[in-house]
């Protein structure tokens, strides 16, 4: 099923996307100051997300989606598309830090806590557009109704992912970041189960 | 129940009361707050208004899901109108509040920010709904999103404001109000007048726009086969 999922095109297309973008940012911007460097990292993944999660559903056609219905069930096809599209998120987040680092210089004290709190968020922010995405699919007028589905949505776990970062770019470490990992993760983890009940619904027609 | 008189003569009666103490009895006097702690009355209950409003559309929506019967999705979406309205009002008398205590009328104050973004978030809704034609479909997908809408609108009220610092009274505890502000005499105009009062004229209101949809509802089922015959006609 996950086999199914894949397709190499969107891939190298968002991975251009994110190359060519930052590239931009580069050119615009020379090296910025911490805050603004974390506001245009978030930024950028919020969109890589949106070009590579949308894609996800939008672009497979009537047939394809009669083809997955015959072989699987709702459920599967959720945790799959749900599975590959965090994974896909979780790659583009290294990536797009690899390149800011390199471009945008580096201006994290402890990189590693940075890593890793961007793999995290890249992961709920694609859970949050891969369930937008299978609405707005169902809904037909795409891309922009993506884009007003998912904006408001997106924001609490925005304002979360840049106060975690906060913490990240301090000099010291403080307390408070457990906490907050921990609301995000439960976050994620009711995103899954939520997508998981409502699926179902979206899906018979 | 709903069709009965005493709680619409409740809700009248509490804020018959709730204006009339509101505006002549006595308040605590509050460094900076003054005496426009009386706008507790009306914004807090605001608030409260919404909060049930929405609450009871995700319970709608979910009945919906489960039954497929049109009248609850009818049902859920007035209620989420019901409760953008009080939403909206309860970002009014807000940001009038702030301009006597804060010093102006928009600060961008995590709390001011999270309520514009749960209102942004039940727009998209309405906007969800309106960009489909299908009667079917558009319950459906509709009450998925506002099932999935009000998950994530528990951590941007309930959440995130707790843990940022705010202007807004009662920081790290209860996110709305610090209940140590309020002493007994604005409690019992509070509790009594003000919260069951504009809630349940959210309720009252919503019930009216319920029926309004509900008759419209017939008369165009029952002028469509009068159509039909007289095409085959």
């Amino acid at each position: 099923m996950l086999l199914e999922v894949r397709q190499q095109y969107t891939f190298y297309g968002v991975l251009l996307y994110v190359a060519s973008t930052i590239f931009v940012l580069y050119l615009s911007m020379g090296e910025p100051e911490g805050p603004v460097w974390k506001g245009l990292f978030w930024m950028i993944q919020l969109f890589v997300c949106v070009n590579a999660v949308a894609k996800s559903f939008l672009q497979e056609g009537r047939g394809r989606l009669l083809y997955f219905f015959s072989i699987t069930s709702p459920g599967n096809f959720i945790i799959a598309k749900l599975m590959f599209n965090a994974g896909l998120m979780l790659l583009m987040s290294l990536v797009s830090l690899g390149l800011f680092v390199l471009m945008l210089g580096n201006p994290m004290p402890n990189p590693v806590v940075f890593i890793f709190i961007s793999c995290l968020g890249g992961m709920s922010l694609s859970l949050v557009f891969t369930f937008l995405a299978a609405i707005a699919a169902r809904a037909q007028q795409s891309a922009a109704l993506m884009a007003i589905l998912g904006f408001p949505l997106v924001i609490p776990q925005l304002l979360l992912l840049s106060k975690i970062s906060n913490i990240a770019f301090a000099e010291v470490i403080q307390g408070g970041l457990a906490g907050m990992i921990c609301v995000l993760t439960g976050l994620d983890v009711m995103l899954v189960a939520l997508s998981l009940i409502l699926f179902p619904f979206l899906w018979k027609d | 129940m709903l069709r009965q008189k005493w709680w619409k003569i409740y809700c009248v009666a509490a804020l018959i009361y709730t204006c009339i103490a509101g505006f002549l009895g006595r308040v605590p006097a509050l460094p900076i707050i003054n005496e426009t702690v009386r706008n507790l009355y009306f914004h807090v209950g605001m608030w409260f208004g919404m909060m049930i409003l929405f609450i009871v559309s995700v319970i709608y929506s979910i009945k919906y899901l489960r039954t497929n019967n049109h009248v609850f999705d009818i049902y859920a979406v007035e209620y989420a109108k019901g409760g953008i309205v009080f939403g909206c009002l309860g970002v009014i008398t807000g940001s009038i509040w702030a301009r006597f205590t804060w010093g102006a009328f928009w600060s961008n104050d995590p709390k001011q920010l999270g309520a514009t973004i749960a209102l942004l978030i039940y727009f998209a809704y309405l906007v969800l709904r309106n960009s489909m034609t299908d009667m079917d479909k558009r319950a459906r997908i509709g009450a998925v999103y506002n099932i999935f809408a009000f998950a994530m609108l528990f951590p941007t009220i309930w959440i995130i404001p707790r843990m940022v610092e705010s202007l807004h009274p009662g920081g790290m505890g209860n996110p709305a109000l610090d209940t140590n502000d309020i002493d007994k005499r604005m409690r019992i105009v509070f509790w009594p007048g003000a919260v069951p009062g504009w809630t349940l004229l959210g309720v009252w209101i919503t019930t009216l726009r319920i029926r309004l949809q509900l008759v419209s509802e017939k008369k165009q089922t029952s002028s469509e086969p009068a159509k039909k015959n007289f095409s085959h006609a």
